[in-house]
């Protein structure tokens, strides 16, 4: 029993879960400190009301708003879970793609500009052929399609700078980001599926459902009342599992991840590393499109068209998401929701509080940064465990500092997998 | 033209001074992706510092008076305090990344993430909105250094040099080239900057020779947070009217995309800088640029749309890059962790 006990402490991946916990911890206990602080420093918010926000930030998916007497009131709230699993669902997909593109060695910094690239391609179909000719779940999946194929290109770029002119991905993620926000501006700019029905809208492109295309909710609206779910929450699922059984059951998969482990030795073993890394890229891109295509083909969400000075959040968060879970596309599921239950969180602080949404990004970022050291807790983990258990080669256990220049985020996914 | 080049300089400035930031921090070893987020938080710790000075009328007097050299010395001061608090939130990257050995892309992006959701929170209890501005006026009637102050007559017909260079500028500005060229100096000409270069280029050897490596490397990092905290100042201050909105516009990133295309160099980086302020001074004001002074807006009436030339500088940014790649030599430990161990 003893024994039983001790390899799964010792396992890998127990100890990366563990890891990841200890780093969500932190990050609300961070949160929590912020938000004390400015509290007991501000004579206008005071320890009442900062206790309040740290409840909200822990508890906020249940809250159920304020009571006759003002004092905060929780419970099961199904409109806050239904609206939960809707903004998980891009998470999930962006989140997918990070960590697609961490295994085989490429830090996908440019998710959002993918994300971007298949909003757009999606709303121009969707909203441009018409309806009255053409049955609606057609133009459904040719706008779906046509997501993930315009996020695929995107993704395809910085992975061809990469192979072929051995530009920093970084940078060219970065770069294609901004470009992605002009061209998307751009386009939009001189569409006419600008917003000109309701005059509140302006700055607005319709919703898909002026076109009659959305996606199907499969009765989820009926399980969560008042929320705006939809089902491509399962679609997302899907496509985590199909990620999942492509990276640990296919020879493509596992060429992928051979050449982010070491490109070299994967050449040399007849790998061919250069297509690798776009095909990667690419992939990475149609999950991060369709994150974009499905969130705007729910149908109940209009897109901001002048976003040339921004990007969406999305694609940022999805590294969090991605880190979180080690690039595990099973793991990217429940740190997916996880984020988008802070974002719920963060709605409820702004909405019931002094505070603002915006704290729930500090933790988002806060956990970012312990998972840059990741490796260390994990080490620290096995260190302790060496201790108290039989005497076991830490050596074996504690995987070394990565050496080459390839996010050593990479190394965590191949060791969460084994 | 004048306008040209005067707006050039405010676009070109900032750019030139993150980028080298972004060169101290890799030639000591370490890649600071998060010059946009140390920008972010030293705009805003730039803007909160001038409107509590404000608020307590520590510069009224002088503003009363129209002493606009005391006036500098406020914007000075703000730098300062700017640039020292970008070095404090640096530290979590050089902490990161030197003490524990962490994978220093992320803990960038972390700190990337981290700078606008802390200022955003704050900005929002301090001021309930999304934007921090001053407390009273904008920086043109406080900061603005303009011909009358310099002893012009109001209607004086400037020369082309003194209409570029003397009328309606920033004191900031020169003052942040100044900066630039004494840091490019002692990167160069100094034992400790020779130091600090070689700990980017092989840790080991200069270990072994005696040089504190982990001491260059916080250092590096340290300068490096400092620089850009006061770039991100001096952008909000020139091109922002001094208030922060926790954003920048992707000028820290503009500024890591130059230091490559730079080669790591400064003289090189303050070229590509100028380069690259030209083009974002056209995106911004192109519709109304009157490049020869002929009255006709040359650029606007191409019918080019305002979304081309916004996009330009980024897709200049990548061809550039596609272009130089081949020779581009990025110091050769940057990176990766130092470790005593693999020597």
């Amino acid at each position: 029993m003893k024994a039983n006990n001790s390899s799964f402490w010792k396992k890998n991946s127990t100890r990366s879960v563990i890891a990841s916990l200890l780093s969500i911890a932190i990050g609300l206990l961070a949160g929590s400190v912020v938000i004390l602080i400015m509290g007991l420093t501000n004579p206008a918010l005071g320890l009442g009301s900062a206790l309040e926000g740290i409840r909200l930030v822990l508890f906020g998916i249940f809250s159920t708003g304020r009571n006759a007497a003002g004092a905060l009131t929780f419970g099961f709230n199904p409109a806050s879970i239904g609206n939960m699993l809707f903004r998980a669902m891009p998470l999930i997909l962006t989140g997918l793609s990070v960590a697609t593109a961490n295994k085989t060695g490429m830090f996908n910094i440019g998710a959002a500009g993918q994300y971007l690239a298949g909003t757009c391609a999606t709303l121009f179909i969707a909203l441009s052929i018409p309806s009255t000719s053409v049955p609606p779940w057609i133009i459904w999946l040719l706008a779906f399609l046509g997501g993930m194929l315009a996020g695929a290109l995107w993704g395809a770029i910085p992975g061809l700078l990469q192979a072929l002119l051995n530009i920093n991905v970084v940078i060219a993620c970065i770069m294609t980001n901004w470009i992605a926000a002009n061209i998307v501006t751009w386009l939009f700019d001189i569409s006419n599926l600008k917003n000109m029905v309701e005059n509140t809208k302006s700055g607005y492109i319709y919703k898909t459902t002026f076109n009659n295309v959305a996606t199907p909710k499969f009765g989820l609206d009926k399980l969560f009342p008042g929320s705006q779910i939809s089902g491509g929450i399962l679609i997302a699922i899907v496509l985590a599992i199909a990620v999942h059984i492509i990276m640990t059951k296919t020879t493509f998969g596992y060429e992928l991840k051979a050449c982010g482990a070491n490109r070299h030795a994967a050449r040399y073993a007849g790998i061919r590393d250069k297509r690798n890394i776009v095909l990667s890229m690419a992939i990475a891109g149609a999950l991060a499109g369709a994150g974009g295509s499905l969130y705007y083909l729910a149908g109940n969400t209009e897109f901001f068209w002048n976003t040339y000075q921004s990007l969406p959040a999305a694609g940022f968060n999805g590294i969090a998401v991605a880190l979180l879970a080690v690039n595990n596309p099973i793991g990217v599921i429940f740190t997916g929701c996880f984020m988008s239950m802070l974002n719920i969180a963060g709605l409820q602080i702004t909405n019931l509080t002094a505070y603002n949404e915006y704290i729930t990004d500090v933790i988002i970022a806060v956990i970012v940064y312990l998972s840059a050291f990741s490796l260390i807790i994990k080490m620290w983990l096995g260190g302790r465990e060496k201790k108290s258990a039989a005497p076991a080669p830490a050596a074996a256990q504690s995987p070394p500092v990565p050496e080459n220049k390839a996010p050593g985020a990479a190394d965590n996914g191949k060791e969460a997998d084994a | 033209m004048a306008f040209l080049i005067r707006q050039t300089l405010v676009y070109a400035v900032p750019l030139m001074i993150v980028g080298l930031a972004g060169i101290f921090a890799e030639r000591s070893g370490i890649i600071n992706l998060a010059l946009e987020g140390i920008m972010i938080f030293g705009a805003f710790v730039g803007v909160l510092f001038v409107r509590i000075g404000q608020q307590a009328g520590w510069f009224a007097a002088a503003y009363a008076a129209g002493n606009w050299i005391s006036m500098q010395g406020f914007v000075l001061l703000t730098m300062a305090v700017a640039a020292l608090m970008g070095a404090v939130f640096s530290l979590l990257l050089a902490f990161a990344a030197i003490n524990l050995k962490a994978d220093q892309t992320i803990g960038g992006t972390a700190l990337n993430m981290l700078a606008p959701a802390l200022v955003l929170f704050l900005i929002r209890i301090i001021a309930n909105q999304n934007t921090l501005q001053m407390a009273t006026g904008d920086s043109a009637s406080w900061f603005m250094v303009k011909k009358t102050m310099l002893g012009y007559d109001k209607k004086a017909q400037l020369g082309f040099f003194a209409s570029a260079f003397l009328d309606k500028v920033y004191f900031a500005t020169y003052f942040c080239l100044l900066v630039f060229v004494i840091l490019s100096v002692i990167l160069y000409k100094t034992r400790f900057g020779m130091r600090m270069r070689s700990c980017g280029e092989n840790p080991q050897a200069a270990d072994s020779l005696g040089i504190n490596v982990v001491k260059m490397r916080y250092a590096g990092v340290l300068i490096s947070g400092a620089l850009s905290g006061m770039g991100g100042f001096v952008y909000a201050l020139t091109t922002a009217n001094c208030s922060a909105n926790g954003d920048v516009a992707g000028f820290g990133f503009l500024a890591l995309a130059v230091m490559i295309f730079g080669n790591w160099k400064p003289l090189n980086v303050a070229g590509g800088a100028l380069l690259f302020g030209l083009f974002k001074c056209i995106a911004a004001s192109f519709s109304t640029l009157d490049i020869n002074g002929d009255g006709v807006y040359a650029l606007a009436q191409l019918g080019i749309s305002a979304h081309f030339y916004r996009l330009l500088p980024y897709l200049i940014t990548l061809l550039v890059l596609a272009f130089t790649s081949k020779s581009s030599r990025a110091p050769k430990a940057e990176g990766i962790p130092y470790d005593k161990s693999t020597r």
